[in-house]
């Protein structure tokens, strides 16, 4: 029971950290490497909101995540859409993508690394035990979970249900027929990697609340969050929050029942396992080819 | 759309010229700088990567500062009263062992500098031993913990050890927890997890021998990946084990993860004892300033008025306050180096033969190796009132006794 | 299509390289051996990933084991043995993973590779702490830096051979078609789980050889120096810029990257990441293709007027 519960704490902060990159790379096609960076930056900010004006972190996302919003915005028009453009010729903006986002993951890293040096970063918000079903859990902790479930919930809903989630999908599946019905894909595209960019500073702001963190330990929010949604199929929020979840409940009650010194290679185990039974994710319909 | 492809250009060709623009400043001023008579100093540290958390905390700024201290005195003194400035070259390994492995061959053979000092970590200043030792370099392996150290300053005749191996740490600690067990503060059982990588290894192999040697009983012994971010089922299993002492030889993203959540799951062993990290100066911030009596490595003597002078000015220098563990000693090495080139000059060899066989008067004292090792260290260190005091070994002057059990997280 | 002339150039530079040694100080040599074990494994992985399309972050997978195959055994047996068991290590490795991982697209086998590189750190961890009861083991052989040097040079020579050949075969051109389209690949009576796998394998046994060659130089070795997962990035981005379709494409994104990098970490230590990103995202937009094909049009370009 206990190894539950924080198993599934544990798992909606994956899930919260995995959210944005679903959405950069499911529908806007980007395979983002400094997805982490941009987590991290967030934490950053947080920090230093909380250190310098003293600012609530739950008021700082209020600053924070449209901040993060029209950045990503901005990153897409200048870094991305030239690619996407060149791309539409040749199809090898995967590839392009890649490269990119791997000099920006070196660029972010090196300014936070001149601003804020290599040590690590940490400050204390809620650090206080609170009691769920006679199990002692961490006030942040349980604020990372709650929002890591209504901001997938909602996500999931709003793709599945709304006619901008029509677009979305339609966007994400079929960019070519998108374009034929009307749709201005490269619009829809940039948004969604700016939407993308501000769940990743959203969950960074969650995040900073209970981990410390240093100016290269980006890489890896990226690698888990990639784990994530690919487990739960690439664009699918339902599948990205339950894929987090399964991790952090097996972390939790391997660490218990087996041995703390497998947690990492049964997660990755699972990961490989799942990736073997379904090619496609859990969820994924087969979208990406 | 053209206009931004124009503007891109634009900024792909600014971001050129002023790389180029900085090369060649960086150019004129080395070749300033070695018009000049001085002292060639290299090293490679960490800057990037997985490892440059610890070089940026420990080994890169006492670097700085120690050129610093020497330049403003009018550079490194010789044996004939003359001063020559010291000028450095630095590296960045990126946390790769090829790289540092380079960057050694490069200081040697290209830069052909005086004297290289050793780069973060036990892994890198095995890599490079070798190379310093054919290149005849006289290495003062710092921020490296191995038990093994007897036996390389045997096969590498100019190489150093000053922070002791694995097994010092943990008999130390055993012998503490034995001190308590004998006065009846704390029971027979101990739970220890530590991380599994080189220095945690080192140490859990050592002290399970040193535990039951005292009599106790590990209840509790578990091994964790590094880059474990969540300890709270190992906390729970802890909890319940009825072990007084808790012990975790983690590294510090761990061992800030596990004082946070022990906190919150109330867990407050009489014994708590934490690994890397705890004397790091944002440790009391990670604490919430309840850090009182939690115990670690190393650990200093706030008595001692040259220890408090160097945190003053490495604080001024660098602009964060030292460690309370490898910081000092890192800096008392670089003093040892200094006094030894004071003595007999820049001649390597006479340099190394000094610093084994001299005596060095540094922040830590009066100290002198044995076998190329530095014995006369602090092993174990606890939180009190407000500062990382050394408590062991108890027999040594400067010496607080530990206080156990530790009070509660409140307060 | 090979001319007489370029077999001999090719055996001249050959023989100028191996000559090497005796003209560079220990900066130089190191410096060459960095940058040959680069050409090898970036070659090596272009020979899979290249005509396949598949993105493999596996590398440090193969890279790290052979590097612990010497660790393990670098006591009692002579070096070329070691390197040939770590070659069959490899290969009976790189054939199992192959089997199960090759029905993987696009992003999944990226992923899926990576995570196939950590896992295999984690569990050769769990395994050193929990059964042999050591973590980080010491090679003490007695390898200078021109033997790991002239070894590089063979297993980058030997890479390079074999990608000659492949792309002769029948394989080779099969694997083109299979890049190109598998449903036309597999209509015209390729077997494409066999070629990709003995591609997959062949590819992975040369990455092994090289970690298993340049672990010596490493003296101390542990998990998380030798499965560092910057190495299976730095082989894809050096590939990729130099066009991972031609057999010398991948040499041609090593050596100047491999320059790049050693120049900027020498005179910015401190600025080396913005100025190393800055550069990376200027040189995507300038060599959309590789350097090998930039060279071409420059060439065809001038050819013109």
């Amino acid at each position: 029971m206990t190894s539950l519960m924080i198993g599934l704490v544990l798992g909606g902060t994956y899930a919260l950290a995995a959210l944005g990159l679903t959405m950069q790379y499911g529908v806007a096609r980007i395979m983002n490497l400094a997805y982490g960076e941009f987590v991290i930056s967030a934490a950053f900010a947080t920090f230093v909101l909380f250190s310098s004006i003293n600012l609530n972190p739950l008021l700082a996302m209020f600053i924070v995540a449209p901040a993060a919003f029209s950045i990503s915005y901005f990153v897409y028009a200048i870094l991305m859409a030239p690619l996407v453009k060149r791309s539409k010729k040749k199809g090898n903006l995967e590839n392009d993508s890649i490269l990119i986002t791997f000099g920006l993951l070196f660029l972010v890293q090196g300014i936070l690394l001149v601003l804020f040096g290599a040590d690590f970063a940490s400050y204390n918000y809620l650090n206080i035990p609170v009691n769920v079903f006679g199990i002692t859990i961490a006030a942040n902790r349980l604020i990372a979970f709650g929002l890591a479930m209504i901001l997938g919930l909602s996500l999931y809903c709003l793709v599945a249900y709304s006619q901008w989630g029509i677009t979305l999908r339609a966007v994400a599946t079929k960019p070519e027929n998108a374009r034929l019905v009307g749709i201005n894909v490269d619009r829809v595209a940039q948004i969604a990697f700016a939407i993308g960019g501000m769940l990743a500073a959203l969950a960074g702001v969650v995040i900073s609340m209970f981990q410390t963190f240093t100016a290269t330990s980006g890489v890896v929010f990226t690698m888990k969050a990639l784990i994530v949604v690919i487990m739960g199929g690439v664009g699918n929020f339902m599948g990205a929050l339950i894929s987090g979840l399964i991790l952090g409940l097996a972390e939790a009650t391997v660490s218990t029942y087996v041995d703390p010194g497998l947690t990492l290679a049964s997660t990755y185990l699972i990961f490989l396992v799942l990736l073997l039974w379904r090619p496609q994710g859990l969820f994924g319909k087969g979208v990406v080819k | 759309m053209n206009d931004k492809r124009h503007l891109l250009k634009k900024l792909a060709r600014l971001a050129m010229t002023s790389a180029v623009a900085l090369t060649f400043s960086g150019v004129v001023s080395t070749a300033v700088l070695a018009s000049e008579k001085s002292v060639k100093i290299g090293y490679a540290v960490s800057k990037t990567g997985q490892n440059s958390a610890g070089a940026g905390i420990t080994t890169a700024p006492n670097y700085v500062l120690w050129v610093e201290d020497i330049n403003a005195a009018g550079g490194l003194q010789l044996p004939d009263g003359s001063r020559l400035p010291i000028e450095i070259i630095e590296y960045d390994d990126r946390s790769s062992s090829e790289e540092v492995v380079r960057a050694i061959e490069r200081l040697a053979t290209q830069d052909k500098v005086d004297f290289i000092l050793p780069p973060w970590g036990t892994g890198f200043n095995l890599a490079i031993a070798p190379l310093m030792d054919r290149f005849g370099y006289p290495q003062l392996a710092v921020t490296a913990v191995t038990d093994k150290a007897p036996e390389f300053a045997e096969r590498w005749k100019k190489s150093f050890w000053v922070l002791g191996g694995g097994g010092d740490y943990s008999e130390s600690l055993a012998d503490v927890l034995a001190e308590a067990n004998k006065s009846g503060k704390i029971n027979n059982k101990i739970a220890v997890i530590s991380v599994a990588d080189g220095f945690g290894i080192d140490l859990i192999k050592s002290a399970r021998p040193a535990f039951k040697k005292h009599g106790f009983d590990v209840v509790y012994d578990k091994t964790y990946p590094l880059g474990t971010s969540d300890f709270n089922a190992m906390i729970a299993e802890a909890k319940a084990s009825g072990a007084d002492s808790f012990v975790a030889f983690s590294y510090p993203p761990g061992t800030f993860a596990l004082t946070k959540q022990s906190q919150i799951a109330s867990f407050n062993p009489k014994v708590l004892y934490l690994g890397v990290g705890v004397g790091f100066p944002v440790y009391p911030k990670i604490a919430e300033g309840k850090m009182e009596g939690v115990m670690s490595l190393g650990g200093v003597d706030v008595n001692s008025a040259a220890f408090t002078d160097y945190a003053k000015r490495h604080m001024e220098v660098t602009g964060n306050p030292p460690d309370y563990w490898a910081s000092s000693v890192t800096y008392a090495s670089l003093q040892m180096l200094q006094q030894a080139i004071e003595r007999v000059g820049l001649n390597r060899d006479a340099v190394s033969k000094e610093l084994s066989s001299g005596e060095f008067d540094t922040i830590l004292g009066k100290v002198k190796l044995e076998d190329n090792q530095l014995r006369k260290l602090w092993w174990t260190g606890q939180w009190k009132n407000g500062n990382f005091v050394a408590v062991a070994p108890a027999t040594r002057e400067g010496a607080v006794s530990p206080v156990i059990p530790k009070p509660a997280w409140q307060e | 299509m090979i001319t007489g002339a370029k077999v001999s150039v090719a055996i001249i530079a050959f023989g100028l390289l191996a000559l090497l040694p005796f003209f560079l100080e220990a900066y130089g040599l190191g410096l060459m051996i960095g940058m040959l074990s680069y050409v090898a494994l970036a070659t090596a992985w272009s020979m899979f990933s290249g005509p396949t399309h598949y993105i493999s972050l596996a590398t440090v997978a193969f890279y790290g084991v052979g590097a612990y195959t010497v660790a393990v055994l670098n006591e009692g047996i002579s070096f070329p043995v070691i390197l040939l068991i770590a070659v069959l290590i490899g290969l009976v490795l790189s054939l199992a993973v192959g089997v199960a991982t090759l029905r993987l697209a696009g992003v999944y086998f990226v992923i899926f590779s990576f995570g196939l590189a950590e896992l295999v750190r984690q569990l050769i961890t769990w395994y050193e702490v929990n059964v042999t009861g050591t973590l980080g083991r010491y090679i003490f052989l007695p390898l200078e830096p021109q033997d790991i040097y002239w070894l590089l040079l063979g297993a980058a020579t030997l890479t390079l051979i074999i990608g000659w050949l492949v792309r002769r075969s029948r394989i080779g051109l099969a694997l083109r078609v299979i890049g190109d389209d598998e449903v036309i690949a597999a209509h015209i009576g390729i077997n494409l789980t066999r070629t990709k796998l003995l591609l997959f394998a062949l590819s992975a046994s040369l990455i092994t050889l090289v970690g298993a060659i340049q672990a010596p130089r490493w003296v101390y070795i542990e998990p998380s120096i030798v499965f560092n997962p910057t190495v299976s990035f730095l082989t894809v981005i050096m590939a990729l810029l130099g066009g991972p379709h031609r057999l010398f494409g991948p040499l041609f994104g090593v050596v100047p990257l491999f320059l790049l990098f050693e120049w900027l970490s020498a005179n910015f230590p401190n600025h080396y990441s913005i100025i190393l990103g800055a550069l990376f995202i200027a040189i995507v937009f300038v060599l959309p293709n590789g350097v090998l094909e930039f060279l071409d049009r420059f060439r065809l370009r001038r050819a013109k007027t």
